[in-house]
């Protein structure tokens, strides 16, 4: 169980190369990666801000929490910080298990509890300034899927 | 002493990412009460505590959540990670 929280970028390619190669007989490995999304070509680059420390802490609460409901043999969490340019991946989550409904349930939970309390938040900066992006009212409805 | 703690556009506000308080609150909401009368900047970012969420000792917490030991506690907007 890994969980990286970083400046500098990352391979998705290599990483999850690097988690098949270790999944202690797993059947199944599910990952999910996060891109810079610039909808409409406006994006210059985005920020993200975070919590050192907590960030760290809060993720790893959330991957004993998928421990708890499900068996997996490995998971992993990468998630940067700073500044990011279009297209550049944000964040990745690999889950491995026995067999695959397990692996695509815990990384859905990863990432529904990543987007709404793990300490980080986002800047958008383009020719007319910076905003920060609002939390969207969706992604706290997805949380209460796994009460 | 509590180390407090602020990020994003509450870290703007109130022009500082951290500031020692000497404090006796005994609740969240006590606290913001505080800060919020230390100036027009913090009241600004303590306009609308709905917007905000907090953390005590790196746990997220409520606002009705006691700070007996806590060393310390950040403020900021709902989280837009992933």
């Amino acid at each position: 169980m890994a969980v990286r929280v970083q400046a500098g970028p990352f391979d998705p390619g290599a990483e999850l190369s690097a988690f098949t190669r270790a999944v202690g007989g797993a059947g199944a490995v599910v990952s999910f990666t996060g891109l810079v999304r610039d909808a409409d070509g406006a994006l210059m680059a985005l920020e993200i801000e975070h919590y050192p420390g907590m960030t760290e802490r809060a993720i790893a609460a959330m991957v004993d929490g998928a421990r708890a409901r499900w068996s997996l043999t490995a998971a992993l969490v990468v998630h940067r910080h700073g500044r990011l340019a279009p297209a550049e991946p944000i964040m990745m989550v690999a889950t491995a298990a026995r067999h695959r409904a397990e692996a695509f349930r815990a990384a859905d939970f990863l990432m529904d509890w990543l987007k709404s309390r793990a300490p980080f938040w986002k800047r958008e900066i383009t020719a007319g300034g910076a905003t920060w992006v609002e939390a969207r009212a969706a992604d706290e409805d997805a949380l209460r899927r796994w009460d | 002493m509590i180390d407090v703690l602020y990020f994003a556009w509450v870290r703007e506000r109130i022009g500082v990412p951290r500031e020692r308080v000497e404090t006796s609150a005994a609740t969240v909401a006590d606290l913001v009460a505080e800060l919020a009368a230390r100036g027009p900047r913090h009241a600004a970012a303590f306009a609308d505590t709905a917007a905000l969420r907090v953390a005590v000792d790196q746990d997220l917490a409520g606002f009705d959540a006691p700070l007996a030991g806590a060393r310390e506690v950040a403020f900021f907007p709902p989280m837009t990670g992933g």
